[in-house]
């Protein structure tokens, strides 16, 4: 082979590998670029030019004020229980029980399952002639309304468990991941040299598991901002929660110019604790180790 | 510092169908320095495993010391660790990491901090205390983990094939900067490879392992000269020592020993009958005139060492090693008798490859 | 030798009593994921009259197919189930169409601007359904596609589509490129290389790829909501008659929106840790 193709070849390789991914960068400015500048335009552009009215009504309005308080505290109380589960059955598969592979699958369950389906799922123990209350009722301690809308604590209970029914999954699975790529090694040395189980857990499984906790929670975090199903099947729109707020906004008011200030406020948050997040912890890990 | 005392030690991996220790038995003596020897799947690191805690045997006992430790946890027992993957802890600093197992015995921090830098001293890490592992090399990693283990007061040393991630020439210069400090140190320990070089150059006493049994316990050169068996003597040395078909006759002066068709001079009290000859190449003798007492062989391949020429050997059909100095004129092709001195030659059971007693 | 010592067993059975600890905690938690899921189906299989009853009955008094036929003749339930299989399917062809070809060429080219490209996909993996959704309804109007399973079909697949670029990438990596080199020494075009060679391979990790779309568009609720009135998906169809429909209705719904899933991870179960590993880097 002569001169040219060795010049060539690289702009060749290029053009392949431009043409291969062309079509998704397409897709993806069609259907989430456009759509997302359209959305901001939405909520700000009335028939008059730029306009706050329908974020001021969005504002106005007390169920979005409820909608806020209620998605950051389901934030707020669910994650932590949702680690903390997770990081126990993550534990205890690790100490190798029989059956091991069984209870992974079945943990592993509700991954699978959507966020209408486990509100409905949920509906069944929670509604007042439900699984929940027939055991009360046994008890003799009585049923109970948890998902009236009077009951605003056992509402939010109902929506709670709900969601550490379905979505503890996710990051067990993302620990479970992260732990197989810990060599033993290390939790053996420390055991030799005279580390308790839970000084090993402290000094050795917690720091090296830190990169997936860390991708665990962003994307929990921006997936729990996003709640909307399972408060809409337990709890109609007794349970406000911002995509609810959204959907409702949409459907029900045919409002979809305040429905996209409130999605834009729903994204807006999500980039605000992913940003938040990796600030955090990257000033955590500082120096560079991996 | 403490004996360590292992009586009738089982073991079967779950699954498994043979034992990975079969019965094992063994003493260490206060400030010994032990070395487990033997192929992959012979149960030496299944033992040392097991004096640390790591696994538990189905029967059998431990003893450090006074204490008897079979089933406590590896981290009451007071024992020292150096790993093959040397596991140095990636996320903390080479200081932290040495100082590990102070911390978890709760030392004041200034004494952890005199310990550390001491220990850093004797491993040459003392630039590199506040840099983390990913920023050493292999070698380096290697001399933290060491430093990590003598710096904390243990009762046992256990070291799992640490030299053997390393490249050959590291291994051979930081071998003898390794049994220094043991030396030094003075603590028993006990030491797993399947290099016999390394065996024979750091151990005190070499315990030869396969199939999950010990087969000879001796010192170094007791081990290299008088190996039990034919598994021991082809196992260790380099090149192995060589095995001829022979036969023993008893004479009028001592025993004759009888190979392929030449009769040589046997060693004194050998039992008459069909055996294996065992001989080390180094000891075999070159000579070109066929004196009385000398097999006739041929020399087949000459390898030139630099230190000395190894010849592989025809006797026969029988092929063998033989060592001579690297000036004695040799080549392919040449027909020469060979002189196995009788003090030199074990010899073994053909059947079953235990050798003789002959003392 | 002297005589054996007496071995303590005491750390022998405090090992066996830990061990008794884990395994009740295993099956408290396996209870607490399990337990629901035979609740649903209990009442998607109980009677009417058996749903009306309180206390409700744990275990069942009669096998009745009742609750889940009248769920099943309801308006728009089999059309939302028809429709939910056609957009998960044409989702997931669209996606794999789409995406495959920019997973090989994450993997096999590094082109400059790989890891932007990368970097991008990952961000918009984060990306709130919500956001795209109700804008989406707008230019899907003035498209006229609104209300139509293409609709859905583009909006799942873009949401599919990052994750499937990565798996595919990462699966493609996966398979040497010797292989393919060889076959094209020997005379294939790069084409033909990739249909011979790297697609067998890679057919395991794709495959698990698809389902994965499939089962994402199959729980998508809320786009599909958005985005449809009367060609609604199965999902799209239960919620917006959460209201107005009987609570019998809703558990047959939940019941039928979960089977899948089950099956789903039942299938999926040996890709799983790779497909979180893979996509974490």
């Amino acid at each position: 082979m002569t001169g040219p193709p060795i010049v060539r070849r690289p702009k060749r390789r290029l053009s392949a590998a431009f043409l291969l991914i062309l079509p998704s960068i397409i897709f993806m400015l069609l259907l989430f670029a456009w759509p997302m500048v359209s959305g901001v335009l939405q909520a700000v552009r009335s028939p008059d030019g730029f306009s706050m009215t329908y974020i001021n009504r969005m504002l106005a309005d007390p169920g979005f004020w409820a909608a806020v308080r209620n998605t950051l505290l389901l934030i707020v109380v669910l994650l932590p229980l949702q680690f903390m589960l997770a990081l126990a059955m993550a534990l205890l598969l690790q100490a190798r029980p029989k059956g091991q592979g069984v209870y992974f699958y079945l943990w592993a369950v509700p991954l699978g399952v959507s966020d209408l389906a486990a509100g409905l799922v949920w509906l069944s123990i929670f509604a007042d002639r439900g699984y929940l209350n027939s055991v009360m009722d046994a008890l003799g301690i009585g049923p109970v309304s948890w998902l009236s809308y009077e009951n605003y604590g056992s509402m939010f209970l109902a929506v709670v468990i709900a969601e550490l029914w379905r979505a503890t999954s996710l990051v067990m699975v993302i620990v479970v991941s992260g732990m197989q790529g810990i060599p033993k090694d290390y939790d053996e040395a420390a055991n030799v040299f005279g580390a308790t189980y839970l000084q090993r857990l402290r000094h050795v499984w917690l720091p090296l598991l830190k990169p997936s906790l860390q991708v665990a929670l962003i994307l929990r975090t921006i997936l729990a901002f996003q709640t909307f199903a399972v408060a809409q099947a337990l709890t109609g729109q007794d349970f406000q929660v911002l995509v609810g707020e959204t959907y409702r906004w949409y459907t029900a008011l045919q409002n979809p110019n305040v429905a996209s200030a409130l999605a834009l406020v729903v994204m807006a948050v999500s980039m605000l604790a992913a940003v938040v997040y990796l600030r955090l912890l990257r000033e955590d890990t500082g120096s560079g180790k991996r | 510092m403490a004996e360590i005392n292992i009586q009738n030690l089982v073991k079967t991996y779950p699954g498994g169908t043979e034992r990975a220790t079969n019965d094992v038995s063994l003493r260490v003596k206060e400030g010994e320095f032990m070395v487990l020897l033997g192929p992959s799947g012979c149960g030496k690191t299944t033992l040392l495993r097991m004096i640390a805690g790591l696994d538990l045997p189905d029967s059998g006992s431990i003893s450090v010391g006074d204490r008897e430790v079979t089933y406590l946890p590896p981290n009451q027992r007071n024992m020292s660790m150096v790993f093959q993957s040397y596991a140095v802890f990636p996320h903390r600093k080479v200081r932290a990491n040495i100082g590990f197992g102070l911390a978890m015995r709760k030392m004041p921090k200034a004494e952890i901090q005199k310990k550390v830098a001491w220990a850093a001293d004797l491993l040459e890490m003392t630039p590199y205390l506040d840099r983390f592992p990913a920023q050493l090399s292999g070698g380096q990693r290697q001399r933290v983990a060491v430093a990590r283990a003598i710096v904390v007061d243990a009762d046992v040393l256990l070291m799992d094939e640490p030299l053997s991630n390393l490249d050959a020439l590291l291994r051979l210069g930081f071998r003898s900067k390794l049994k220094k400090i043991v030396e030094g140190i003075g603590t028993t320990t006990v030491y797993v490879t399947h290099d016999q070089v390394e065996a024979l150059s750091l151990g005190d006493r070499v315990a030869v392992m396969r199939a999950g049994q010990i087969v000879q316990l001796g010192g170094p050169l007791e081990v290299y000269g008088n190996p039990a068996d034919t598994f021991v003597g082809g196992f260790i040395g380099s090149p192995p020592m060589n095995f001829l078909d022979g036969a023993v006759m008893s004479a009028p002066d001592g025993t004759q020993l009888r190979i392929e068709d030449s009769t040589i001079e046997g060693p004194a009290r050998a039992p008459e009958g069909k055996t294996r000859v065992g001989v080390r190449a180094e000891a075999i003798q070159l000579t070109d005139r066929n004196a009385k007492g000398t097999i006739p062989a041929r020399i087949d391949v000459v390898e030139p060492l630099g230190s000395a020429i190894l010849l592989t050997v025809k006797v026969g059909q029988q092929e063998i090693k033989v060592q001579v100095p690297a000036d004695h004129p040799v080549k392919s092709g040449d027909e020469v008798h060979l002189r196995l001195p009788p003090e030199s030659i074990r010899l073994y059971d053909p059947e079953t490859g235990l050798g003789w007693d002959l003392r | 030798m002297s005589t054996p010592p007496r071995v303590n067993t005491a750390p022998l059975r405090k090992l066996r009593r830990q061990r008794i600890a884990i395994q009740v905690a295993c099956v408290a938690i396996t209870a607490f994921m399990v337990l629901p899921i035979y609740l649903i189906a209990l009442a998607a299989f109980s009677s009417r009259s058996a749903l009306n009853e309180f206390p409700q009955r744990f275990v069942p008094s009669a096998f009745s197919t009742e609750t889940m036929s009248t769920f099943l003749n309801s308006t728009g339930v089999i059309p939302g189930l028809v429709n939910s299989v056609l957009v998960g399917i044409a989702t997931l062809v669209v996606s794999l169409l789409v995406g495959a070809p920019a997973g090989y060429a994450i993997a096999r080219f590094a082109f400059p601007g790989r890891n932007n490209y990368q970097l991008f996909l990952l961000f918009t993996r984060a990306l709130p359904i919500v956001v795209l959704s109700v804008p989406l309804a707008q230019l899907f109007l003035t498209a006229g596609v609104y209300d139509t399973p293409l609709a859905v079909t583009l909006l799942h697949t873009a949401l599919a589509l990052p994750t499937t670029i990565l798996l595919t990438a990462s699966v493609f990596l996966a398979v040497p490129v010797d292989a393919e080199e060889a076959a094209r020494i020997f005379g294939c075009t790069p084409v033909g290389a990739f249909l011979r060679v790297v697609l067998p391979l890679a057919l395991p990790g794709v495959a698990a790829a698809s389902i994965f779309t499939f089962v994402m568009s199959w729980n998508e609720v809320l786009g599909a909501t958005i985005l449809t009135l009367n060609q609604r998906t199965l999902p799209a169809q239960v919620l917006s008659s959460l209201s107005d429909s009987p609570l019998a209705f809703r558990f047959a719904g939940g019941f039928f929106l979960i089977v899948p899933a089950i099956i789903f991870i039942a299938v999926m179960r040996k890709y799983l840790l790779n497909m979180w590993g893979t996509t974490i880097r």
